[in-house]
């Protein structure tokens, strides 16, 4: 099955992120990450869904059946920028340090805690230099690691402003209720 | 100049500014508030108590269908709510507009697993067509407002609200005119004229065009509009289960019923079909058999109010994304001169011509009844049917109301549906068993003059039929039911025979004397168990001012054919018994 990237606009109401999981998954289609949080109009939150699909159009369908989804796009195909984040805790006795942070140099990763026998590092890119990274490092032994899951943002001129959907707010949003 | 009102005054006066006119329901603890507000406002809300919470569902379903307005239930916290679930299943596969109004734990213990509270926002969520947890006085008008809309327009479906106790009690100033605040939901009504025009070329290009018709038809108010289309094209027409009563059936492009159980004549038409038409229908499985061997020499134009539902089963060559009715009326405006339409009508005469052939061969509608071994039996259940039809013919003004099952599959196939949208109810995409005698209920509130015939099963009867006591309660005269008492689940029991070798396992099912169960609710009730006696039982029902029940005894072991096994293209019909 071929991998999407899907970028939604939804509406911020309680709720929400459960409906569009749990469409997605009742429909049959698996989420392989899910990234959620504010966009640049209030009310409206952005989601990058990453999708295991061969219906496309289909997820994309069944997204717009949700009353609170305003806009879906899928940029599998467009030119975006994708970028995620990971931070590992990383087995790094002082023997191996010095190795550990010269690898970071290379990836631009970020040294963002030294314990005695462990550091913390933080390293954001392109979902495929993240994996890279993380294949890099494994050696040294991962103690921990928490991925973000992807986000996508189409370049240029294309792409969606969140508060050209929102035409019926008030003047600072204030009149229509949220529902929180 | 509004005044405060308590947050259970503001949902019933939502309900009134929304032309509700009743509601069904059982009250308890969290919803109490409500019931309690709802007695101020009893000469504009009509509250019909019900017995079961699946009864008031399935009632509200029925009125909705009846009329294409709201219908509205009732439930308390916890198990209340819990029993509307099925109901709101069934609206939701059905598309029937119906609201839920649900009593929830106050908010202060919310989430505390507090006496009768259940996560039903949580459980209902992908049976909605949306839902709302309410905290907030403040938020209940909108929120009415805002899901009414919702239930209501575009693909109609179930929506539910649950307001916390304290949010029903507690009081405010209401904001009546809020606007609506939905950016992500704009249903498209009117058709793209540029497909309107390509569906025209496609079709102008056929020789063998069909047009399949489905609920949504109904739902739009568009059989004049579908007859004039008809007509002017000269295309016959298919009626699905849900679309039963959008075209009459004595029209001359009528062709009846599809699928599992529909007629040979119209699965063969589809079959050899070039260019199919099917508008408001949702290619449903019932209706496509295998989906991979569905129409395979067809081109199709599929116009549904939900883009979703185009190319999720069929492959579609011109979709068209809109309301039936406007999509219907712009087809008809852009029609070209009668003479252009000419080599249509002509292939389209001979393609009638054939199919025509292909239904005489296979048997008519009510020649084809399967009634080759039936001389032997004392009651088939075809008899019923037939007298019943031409019964509800003379005396007109009826509807029926169908539950799940063999009697179900026969009242499609075996009544004449000549009496317009809307006098076919039944439990389609759910196939929820149970609904026919609530469902009953709603349809006979909302038109208290006609005749309405629930047909149930022996099975599906005894699911449900305690709402004999609300139709008693609620003094409704025009209720008559039809038990087709084949002593089965008989629908399971057809399966088995067929594909199972006769291995009867769960099937066989006892009941009451269904009669003197009726009589015991204060119903007329009658036993048939003769062919002779269905005439007679019919009539009297029919001249009883007041709720009549007939027990059919039907013959056990009577399959409804023809048949398409499960799974198997609509081609491969099993036509007879002796094909079996
Ligand atoms: C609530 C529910 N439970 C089970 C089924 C499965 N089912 C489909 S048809 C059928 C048999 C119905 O029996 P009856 O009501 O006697 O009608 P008949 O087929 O005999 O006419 C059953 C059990 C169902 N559709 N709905
Ligand atoms: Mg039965």
């Amino acid at each position: 099955m071929r991998k999407h990237t899907i970028v939604a606009l939804v509406q911020d109401r309680p709720g929400v992120l459960s409906r569009v999981a749990g469409l997605v998954r009742r429909r049959g289609y698996n989420i392989e990450s899910l990234a959620v949080g504010h966009s640049e109009q209030p009310g409206v939150s952005r989601m990058t869904i990453v999708v295991e699909s061969d219906h496309v159009e289909q997820v994309v369908k069944q997204l717009y059946r949700l009353i609170e989804v305003i806009k879906v796009s899928d940029v599998t195909t467009d030119p975006t920028v994708e970028r995620e984040m990971v931070v590992l805790k990383l087995h790094a006795p002082a023997a191996a340090r010095h190795e550990v942070v010269s690898m970071c140099g290379v990836f631009d990763a970020k040294i963002v805690d030294v314990g005695t026998s462990t550091m913390i590092v933080e390293m954001t890119g392109t979902p495929a230099k993240v994996e890279n990274f993380i294949e890099v490092v494994r050696p040294y032994g991962i103690k921990e690691m928490m991925r973000t899951g992807r986000i996508a943002m189409v370049r240029g001129a294309r792409g969606h402003n969140a508060s050209e959907y929102v035409e019926s707010a008030g003047p600072n949003g204030a009149t229509v209720p949220t529902l929180n | 100049m509004s005044e405060t009102r308590t947050g259970a005054q503001i949902m019933c006066e939502a309900l009134i500014r929304e032309g509700v006119e009743v509601m069904f329901g059982i009250p308890g603890g969290a919803i109490m508030p409500f019931y309690y507000a709802m007695w101020e406002y009893r000469d504009q809300l009509r509250h019909v108590l019900c017995r079961h919470e699946q009864g008031a569902g399935h009632a509200a379903e029925g009125y909705a269908r009846a009329t294409g307005r709201l219908g509205v239930c009732i439930g308390t916290s916890g198990p209340g709510v819990t029993n509307l679930v099925t109901p709101i299943a069934d609206a939701m596969m059905d598309s029937t507009p119906i609201l839920a109004i649900c009593g929830q734990v106050g908010s202060h213990v919310l989430g505390k697993d507090a006496f009768q509270e259940t996560d039903i926002t949580g459980i209902t969520m992908p049976i909605t067509k949306h839902n709302y947890l309410v905290k907030d006085v403040n938020d209940l008008a909108y929120v009415f407002k805002e899901a009414i809309h919702i239930a209501t327009t575009g693909r109609p479906g179930p929506v539910l609200i649950d307001i916390t106790k304290d949010a029903m009690q507690k009081a405010t100033v209401p904001n009546w005119d809020q606007k609506l605040n939905l950016p992500g939901y704009k249903p498209t009504y009117a058709p793209n004229r540029k497909q309107v025009r390509e569906a025209i070329k496609l079709l102008l290009s056929a020789q063998k065009p069909l047009i399949i018709a489905g609920n949504g038809v109904i739902m739009a108010g568009a059989s004049e509009e579908l007859r004039h289309f008809a007509e002017q094209l000269r295309i016959p027409v298919i009626t699905t289960l849900h679309g039963i009563g959008s075209f009459p059936e004595d029209h001359p492009l009528s062709l009846g019923m599809p699928g599992m159980h529909g007629w040979v004549h119209c699965n063969r038409a589809i079959q050899e079909c070039d260019v199919l038409f099917n508008i408001g229908g949702r290619f449903d499985d019932r209706v496509t058999g295998k989906a991979s061997t569905f129409a395979p020499n067809a081109r199709v134009i599929h116009v549904d109010i939900d883009p979703s539902e185009i190319g999720k089963n069929v492959k579609v060559a011109v979709p068209i994304v809109g309301d039936a009715r406007l999509t219907l009326q712009a087809l008809l405006e852009e029609l070209p001169e009668r003479e252009a339409l000419a080599e249509l009508h002509a292939h389209a005469s001979d393609w009638m011509e054939h199919i025509r052939d292909m239904q005489d061969k296979h048997q008519g509608k009510q020649q084809y009844v399967n009634r080759a071994n039936t001389e032997h039996m004392a009651l088939p259940p075809h008899d019923v049917y037939e007298k019943l039809n031409r019964a509800l013919a003379l005396r007109g003004n009826y509807r029926v109301v169908t539950d799940v099952g063999q009697h179900q599959m026969w009242a499609a196939q075996l009544l004449d549906w000549n009496a317009g949208p809307r006098t076919h109810i039944t439990s389609g995409g759910a196939g929820t068993m149970g609904f026919a005698v609530p469902a009953s209920l709603g349809v006979a509130i909302a038109h208290p003059n006609d005749t309405i015939w629930a047909i149930v099963g022996d099975g599906g009867f005894q699911m449900t039929n305690q709402e004999m006591a609300t139709i008693m309660q609620e003094g409704i005269k025009n209720i008559k039911v039809a038990v087709i008492n084949n002593g089965y689940l008989g629908m399971v029991r057809q399966w088995q025979e067929l594909f199972e070798n006769k291995r009867y396992s769960g099937t066989p099912l006892s009941g009451p004397n269904f009669a003197r169960l009726a009589e015991a609710y204060g119903w007329k009730g009658l036993t048939v168990e003769h062919a002779d006696q269905v005439q007679a039982a019919i009539d009297e029902a029919h001249a009883t001012d007041g709720p009549v029940l007939v027990d059919f005894r039907v013959e056990r072991e009577v399959n409804v054919f023809p048949m398409v096994p499960q799974n198997k293209s609509i081609g491969e019909m099993i036509i007879t018994e002796a094909d079996a």
